[in-house]
């Protein structure tokens, strides 16, 4: 765009420029470039370049079932979660009842829980031998268990209960969104609730809902911890890769990872558009509609009972994963419930170095990549929103990349792109190091702060910049006195999710961890191998205190920015 | 006009957490009236209209139409059609949707939609405009849509929410005189509400002026005026100055003698339902600036003061005077005085655009 059509365009200084040309070059690096290494090799014969790989993966039937699971798993993730998610949110925001607002607030705890550990806590409670299957074998006095928590059945119950957390936010927040008097305006021309839920409500949250699918979707086609812990023989493309990749056959598991990320931008792209061609603003004054109170007597006291009963079956997880972590291992045999108790699995968790060491080994890889992912973040915002640089399009299709490739592609392709070294290809053998782990962290963090980081830039008034610079302030304490903390509450948002889903990374790890740089669900991992269910439990509570703890902070972060913002 | 009763507000209060937002408020409206629900924001005035359109339910009282009890008939049974102060228009339908949205649920033939939708948009002068989208319009033009929209399905009543607010004041005026030879054409009985002195004057029959939830007054635009039932009525509509007198004796019906400093008497009107007026009791005076003149300083009826402010009204200047026991305005031409000038004011025709009131009981209202 030229200079003149744009006011706010400046002319870069040359020190400015280098600023671009370096976001450029290393976004180009780390989020195109190993990708594109993927296309490569999965197309290199021994001389030249060959498709046989790719003839291979369509000639076989377990290949192809793969890629057919991996689509369909994500539909039916789709539609689950949102029956479970759009009613609920509906009844938290439209009715008033006795214990409304701590219900609504549980309703989201779901996401408290990083994959992995959202998975062996429902293994803990629905498993072969979990303590709600147990249970029901007692009371029922059966011989086996009473269902097997396993197959196609068990991931889609798994990414139900983690994905419907979705569908819950997005539809409360477009509840909220709108302009309570267009329901009014429905009622007052004659519109009863079901026509206006139909007419007007349902088409009004269409954006939402289509966000809200997508994410669901897209998370469901990357999902690697449900199919790897609970598919048995049933694969979907991720652990179809894994496999591919632990029994060597490379080139395969190249095409599969070439496979998958087409798949997935293939739905990522029209769904996208259609979500942002459609975006509803509210006109109205800001009033919130009045929540029905609940009027029958009956409905009086089944509405709060009912979401309390469904509320509680949602928290169930985290309560069992806090109750197998206080037993003692080897304790806990063929009982309902376990028989004895203690804090000896959270003492052994930090007294020993070999237990304690992926506690240090998380938090510290994290950090690094929620500091390197929000910079990179602020620099891509700076360059997009205020200096409007040519190629901005693209820069911010590079932030947002990572989201739509699954983590297992990224992982394989950062493994097989670093593990030779090539200086002049700009190849450098990382394979074995900290910082794969950390590049894959910061990689798949930094959709999240890019995101967060664009919009508090397009909010943020440029007039006081502006201000800023009319009062003396140079670019450098400008950005420092003014952008960032005017970026504060947008950052914080950014980064806290960053964190946690840093803290609970699995799906990268596990393809780029060694023993030396293990992560906390590595290790969780490993203790459930060893059938430590106490200790890997332990370990489940640690990370879910400490996704608790981030997101406090962030949002009295966010709070405190913005007070002081106004 | 038809006298009889068309619309009936009887005794209607809403109580929210523990303060009443409309108390005992009464009014009645009669067929093709136009009445304004008018008053500074939080007297009420949109809780009202909102119990008429049945989106609020009154504590106790009743909404009565045509000899109906409706006050518990759901929004969407009432008939009544409804103009948001936002619009509130389908921001997913178009200009032509949005307009049969309400023709549709009340089941008309699909050409028979059509038809009208196009009366509607015809009536609001917007021919044609049926396939744009709404967020295409200018302000003005998502008033009008709304108003069609409201009225396309021939509603019993229509209630109007403020809205003119969200137009520029040039676009406000235009607009409001179009609202109102439309709504007169069609008949449409109406309340609207509105914060707006001015717009109520232009478009209303009658105007129920309303105070901390209660109804202070309810007549014509000049009855509100020109004979005021409370300090408050007359505060509101139109300007005027105060002063604190002595009551002297009733002259005649209405009109009362007033004692101010200076042992000037003046005449005033008293509110003609008022029991608490004795002679020796104390009242304050309120006089319209065009009811008070300059007058020679040895005027038995004029009090003495010093011009205090002087201000530019188009046409003529409003002088504000100190006097003993209060303030007073005066309407006069540019070249009366200035600020500092010892001057004295006198009744152009008494007892006419001057007010006498009880003072009021207690200042916690």
């Amino acid at each position: 765009m030229s200079v003149a059509r744009d006011p706010r365009q400046r002319r870069l200084t040359p020190r400015a420029r280098l600023l671009v040309v370096a976001v450029f070059v290393a976004l180009v690096w780390a989020v195109v470039y190993p990708n594109l290494v993927v296309l490569v090799e999965s197309v290199r014969g021994d001389e030249t370049i060959t498709l046989r790989h790719y003839a291979e993966f369509f000639q076989t039937p377990s290949e192809f079932r793969a890629l057919w699971s991996s689509i369909w798993i994500s539909v039916a993730t789709v539609v689950l979660s949102a029956l479970v998610g759009v009613p609920l949110a509906f009844l938290f925001a439209r009715y008033e009842f006795p214990g409304r607002r701590v219900l609504g607030a549980l309703a989201a705890m779901p996401v408290l829980l990083p994959p992995l550990v959202g998975v062996i806590a429902i293994l803990f409670l629905y498993g072969e031998s979990g303590i709600a299957t147990r249970s029901v074998q007692t009371v029922l006095g059966l011989d086996a268990p009473p269902w097997r928590l396993q197959g196609a059945g068990a991931i889609l119950a798994v990414h139900a209960y983690s994905m419907y957390v979705y569908f819950y936010l997005f539809t409360l927040a477009g509840l909220a969104r709108f302009d309570p008097a267009v329901h009014e305006a429905a009622a007052s021309l004659g519109a009863g609730r079901f026509r206006t839920l139909t007419r007007v409500t349902l088409p009004l949250l269409t954006p939402t809902l289509a966000g809200a699918s997508l994410l669901t979707f897209m998370t469901s086609m990357a999902s690697f911890s449900a199919p790897y812990v609970l598919g048995g023989g049933f694969r979907v493309m991720t652990t179809q890769i894994f496999n591919s990749k632990l029994q060597g056959e490379l080139s395969m598991a190249m095409v599969e990872t070439a496979m998958l990320a087409a798949v997935s931008l293939l739905v990522l792209w029209p769904l996208s558009r259609w979500e942002g061609s459609r975006e509803y603003v509210a006109s109205g004054k800001g009033t919130r509609a009045a929540r029905m109170p609940v009027k029958s007597r009956w409905a009086a006291v089944g509405v709060p009972f009912l979401a309390a009963v469904g509320v509680s079956v949602l928290l169930l997880p985290h309560l069992t994963l806090i109750l197998v972590s206080l037993v003692p291992d080897g304790t806990w045999t063929t009982q309902t419930l376990p028989p004895e108790y203690s804090l000896e699995n959270y003492a052994q968790l930090f007294s020993e170095a070999r237990t304690f060491r992926p506690i240090v080994n998380s938090l510290l890889m994290t950090s690094a990549a929620t500091f390197v992912s929000v910079a990179l973040a602020i620099a891509v915002g700076q360059l997009v929103v205020r200096w409007r640089v040519r190629g901005r399009g693209l820069l911010e299709s590079m932030l947002a990349l990572p989201w739509a490739l699954p983590g297992t592609v990224l992982a394989i392709a950062l493994a097989t792109t670093f593990s030779l070294n090539q200086p002049w290809a700009g190849r450098f053998v990382l394979v074995g190091t900290a910082w794969i782990l950390v590049m894959a962290y910061t990689l798949r963090v930094l959709p999240l702060t890019g995101r967060a980081a664009l919009a508090g830039f397009r909010q943020l008034d440029p007039s006081l910049e502006e201000a800023a610079a009319s009062l003396g302030a140079g670019p450098w304490r400008t950005l420092r006195r003014v952008t960032i903390p005017g970026l504060l509450p947008a950052i914080a948002a950014g980064a806290s999710l960053a964190f946690v889903t840093g803290l609970g990374e699995f799906v990268a790890s596990i393809v780029l961890y060694t023993h030396r740089t293990r992560p906390i669900s590595i290790e969780i991992l490993s203790q459930l191998r060893d059938f430590d269910l106490g200790a890997a439990a332990a370990y489940g509570v640690l990370l879910m205190l400490l996704v608790a703890v981030a997101f406090t902070l962030g949002q009295r972060w966010i709070q405190g920015g913005r007070r002081s913002a106004v | 006009m038809s006298d009889q009763i068309f619309l009936e507000l009887d005794r209607l209060t809403r109580v929210f957490a523990g303060t009443a937002a409309v108390r005992e408020l009464s009014i009645d409206v009669a067929e093709h009236e136009i009445v304004t629900l008018l008053g500074p924001s939080g007297c009420g005035k949109t809780t009202t209209l909102r119990m008429i359109a049945g989106f609020e339910q009154p504590d106790s009282g009743r909404v009565v139409l045509k000899s109906q009890d409706i006050t518990r008939l759901a929004p969407q049974k009432r008939g009544f059609g409804m103009v948001f102060q936002h619009y509130a228009l389908f921001p997913h339908l178009s200009v032509g949707a949005n307009v049969s949205f309400g023709l549709e649920t009340a089941g008309h033939s699909k050409r028979g939609i059509g038809d009208r939708v196009k009366r509607a948009l015809d009536l609001v002068r917007l021919p044609g405009t049926e396939q744009r989208s709404v967020g295409s319009l200018s302000g003005g033009q998502q008033q009008r849509v709304a108003l069609a929209r409201a009225l396309a399905p021939e509603p019993r009543v229509l209630l109007l929410d403020e809205p003119l607010s969200n137009l520029d004041a040039a676009l406000r005026e235009q607009t409001r005189r179009e609202l109102r030879t439309l709504v007169k054409e069609i008949g449409i009985t109406t309340v609207y509400v509105t914060h707006d002195q001015e717009e109520a004057f232009d478009l209303s029959d009658r105007i129920a002026l309303m105070r901390a939830g209660r109804l202070d007054q309810l007549g014509p635009a000049e009855g509100l005026y020109h004979r005021p039932a409370t300090e408050f009525v007359a505060t509101f509509l139109g300007r005027a100055g105060a002063v604190e007198s002595i009551l002297d004796g009733r002259a005649d019906g209405e009109v009362v003698r007033c004692r101010l400093a200076g042992d000037v008497v003046w005449s005033a009107l008293a509110p003609e339902a008022d029991v608490a007026f004795a002679s020796g009791s104390n009242v304050r005076l309120l006089a319209r600036p065009e009811a008070l003149t300059f007058a020679l300083t040895d005027d038995d009826a004029a009090v003495r003061g010093t011009i205090v402010d002087r201000r530019f009204a188009g046409s003529v200047y409003i002088y504000t005077v100190s006097v003993q026991g209060g303030m007073l305005e005066v309407q006069a031409d540019g070249g009366a005085g200035r600020a500092g000038d010892a001057v004295a004011i006198a009744p152009r025709s008494a007892p006419a655009g001057i007010f006498a009131f009880p003072p009021p009981l207690h200042t916690g209202e």
